[in-house]
């Protein structure tokens, strides 16, 4: 399941505006703490270690030659 | 003289002086094996089993003090079965399936082990490690009346070793003074800090934890359930975890991490550690305290096993972190590897280069032990904010979501690993199941009366699944016993899977060689020269 970089996600604005909201009045470390979980939940729906690391690596910004490679979808 | 270096639970092989000690001539022995621990004790069995001469020389008289390895794995079981021993430790151990996981004060989750059905061993059970090595040590003394060439020397210290290309020359002191002895082979099976390897020069790299952690064994007749209790940030030890399990005897293994900066001494003081006790029982059950310990640890290998005629299994190859107890538990699957090996080539029907594939499988197996214990130390003690953000979110999430518990890493069990891409391994004409592929340990299963492992003991195997495969076939020297097995569903589903029949070809330590979907002479002729490194 190779990693999807297009868009993909319909309403989009909503989705950044929930995310937003859901740090709305909390801590640095508690904002820390949320995202941290909420890897997790998404990791484990995605369910797929390659699709991960690649992930990973486009998070990182290090092999985005694969991310961007035209051949994938 | 021969200085203790630690006191002994029991006293099982007190110094005797032997013959060649007066003798003008030097003895050559097939196998000589340093340290009679659980490792080198289980070799010399193997060995004398299969009609090898071993000889164990220990430093000490008996069997070390202290519970130290507690968890003995199901492939370790399985292996001291085919040895005679498995039954006396099971017979005595404790077999726990509950496992309770808490965070603060409270209880996140339990677990219920549940093993696989339709295997003759529990996924493992607790026992001191004394008790352990002093069934294998009775096993050889029944094996011993019967005329097995084993023999074991205690207060038998090797003071220096001299390796050449066919021996090794041996210097042994002994509380009557010093005596020389050769071995064709000389197997070092004397712990993590091996004196052997320090004589022939070798080093052992690897990664030191900065952790401490406190066992303190405990007596009491408690009604506690039997189960494991792992803590993190108990109230009773603050920013750290906890461990509680049972073993035999209504022993308690309490294990308290201590951080990177404990004082170790000041920790060993009773009164510290009866507080620690008393935080984690409570103050109304009486005990007594049975045995403590201030640890730390290190994951380590040696680079090669094999040294021409010298070769490491055990803590000297090898050291792992105690978290999933694959110590020990490693340590008797490099010997049921070995021990084929060396008697195939001493008896002259194997390559001597078949030893190095002791190395190449073992040496995965052992990176494969010390990555997951790595793993569960990372967990136990995060080096990093990132490292403790991440396990604070694994464990807030495993109170209400299942999801996460597989993440909660308070240490793996150790599970045998499958010699993939070894070069002993022959065709795969099945393809699937994926559990049973060439290299593989045998997964036991119910057959007639008793196990199918029962049937693999020995040396190699012809199992005919659904079909029929000869009895007994001599390939040049190298025996296979064959026989067929009419399935059921626990076999199918772990030997068949869509297949109508099968013929696995199995090795002395129950890994598949190969396997196919008839039988073939031609081919099983070829995948046992692989598997014996004739080819």
């Amino acid at each position: 399941m190779p990693l999807v970089t297009k868009p993909n996600l319909p309403r989009t604005d909503d989705f950044y505006a929930a995310l937003l909201a859901a740090h709305e009045g909390l801590t640095e470390a508690e904002t820390h703490a949320l995202n941290a979980r909420l890897i997790l939940v998404l990791a484990n729906h995605v369910g797929d270690l390659d699709t991960l690391t690649e992930a990973i690596d486009v998070a990182r910004g290090t092999p985005a030659a694969a991310a961007d490679d035209p051949t994938k979808t | 003289m021969v200085q203790a270096r630690y006191r002994t639970a029991f006293q099982l092989y007190p110094y005797e002086r032997v013959a060649e000690q007066d003798a003008a001539t030097v003895t050559r022995h097939p196998v000589v094996i340093v340290g009679g621990g659980p490792i080198g004790m289980a070799l010399a069995l193997d060995l004398g089993l299969k009609g090898i001469p071993a000889l164990v020389l220990d430093d000490h008289d008996g069997v070390g003090q202290g519970s130290r390895a507690i968890c003995f794995a199901k492939r370790t079981l399985e292996i001291c079965d085919r040895l005679g021993a498995g039954q006396a430790m099971v017979d005595k151990g404790v077999v726990w399936n509950l496992g309770r996981v808490y965070k603060g004060e409270e209880e996140i989750y339990n677990f219920n082990l549940l093993p696989e059905d339709g295997h003759r061993r529990p996924a493992f059970i607790n026992l001191q490690q004394p008790y352990f090595e002093k069934f294998l040590v009775d096993r050889i003394r029944e094996k011993q009346a019967e005329g097995l060439p084993i023999e074991i020397r205690g207060q038998n210290r090797v003071t220096s070793v001299e390796t050449h290309a066919d021996h090794v020359a041996l210097e042994i002191d002994t509380p009557d003074g010093p005596y020389r002895a050769e071995a064709d082979w000389l197997i070092a099976c004397d712990g993590a800090n091996s004196p052997i390897r320090d004589m022939i020069g070798q080093g052992f790299a690897g990664r030191v934890f900065e952790d401490n952690f406190l066992i303190a064994d405990i007596r009491m007749q408690a009604e506690f359930p039997v189960e494991r209790r792992f803590w993190f940030d108990p109230p009773f030890n603050r920013g750290e975890t906890a461990l509680l399990h049972k073993q035999p005897d209504d022993v308690w293994r309490l294990d308290f991490q201590l951080g990177p900066n404990a004082d170790r001494k000041a920790e060993l003081d009773e009164e510290k550690v009866r507080g620690r006790v008393r935080g984690m029982i409570g103050d109304d059950i009486p005990f007594e305290l049975v045995w403590t310990s201030v640890y730390t640890f290190r994951c380590c290998t040696m680079d090669r096993y094999v040294h021409g005629r010298v070769v490491f299994a055990g803590d000297s190859a090898h050291q792992v972190s105690p978290f999933g107890a694959r110590g020990a538990n490693g340590g008797i699957q490099d010997i049921d590897n070995l021990g084929w090996k060396l008697a195939l080539v001493l008896q002259g029907r194997a390559p001597e280069s078949l030893i190095e594939t002791y190395h190449d499988e073992r040496k995965h197996g052992a990176l494969e032990n010390i990555r997951n214990s790595s793993r569960t130390a990372d967990f136990l003690t995060p080096r990093s904010p990132a490292h403790e953000l991440f396990r604070e979110a694994v464990l807030t999430l495993a109170r209400d979501h299942a999801f996460a518990r597989p993440m909660v890493n308070s240490g793996r069990l150790s599970v045998p690993c499958v010699y993939d891409n070894s070069p002993l391994n022959g065709g795969d004409g099945l393809r699937h199941p994926a559990r049973t592929r060439p290299g593989a340990p045998c997964p036991d299963a119910p057959l007639g009366d008793g196990f199918l492992l029962d049937r693999l003991a020995g040396g190699f195997t012809l199992v005919g699944f659904d079909t029929d495969v000869p009895d007994r076939v001599d390939f040049d020297g190298i025996e296979v016993t064959g026989f067929r097995v009419d399935t059921d569903d626990t076999i199918r589903d772990r030997y068949l899977d869509a297949h109508a029949f099968a013929v696995y070809l199995v090795r002395p330590d129950q890994h598949v060689a190969a396997r196919w979907s008839r039988y073939d002479e031609a081919a099983v002729a070829e995948a046992v020269d692989r598997a014996t490194g004739r080819a």
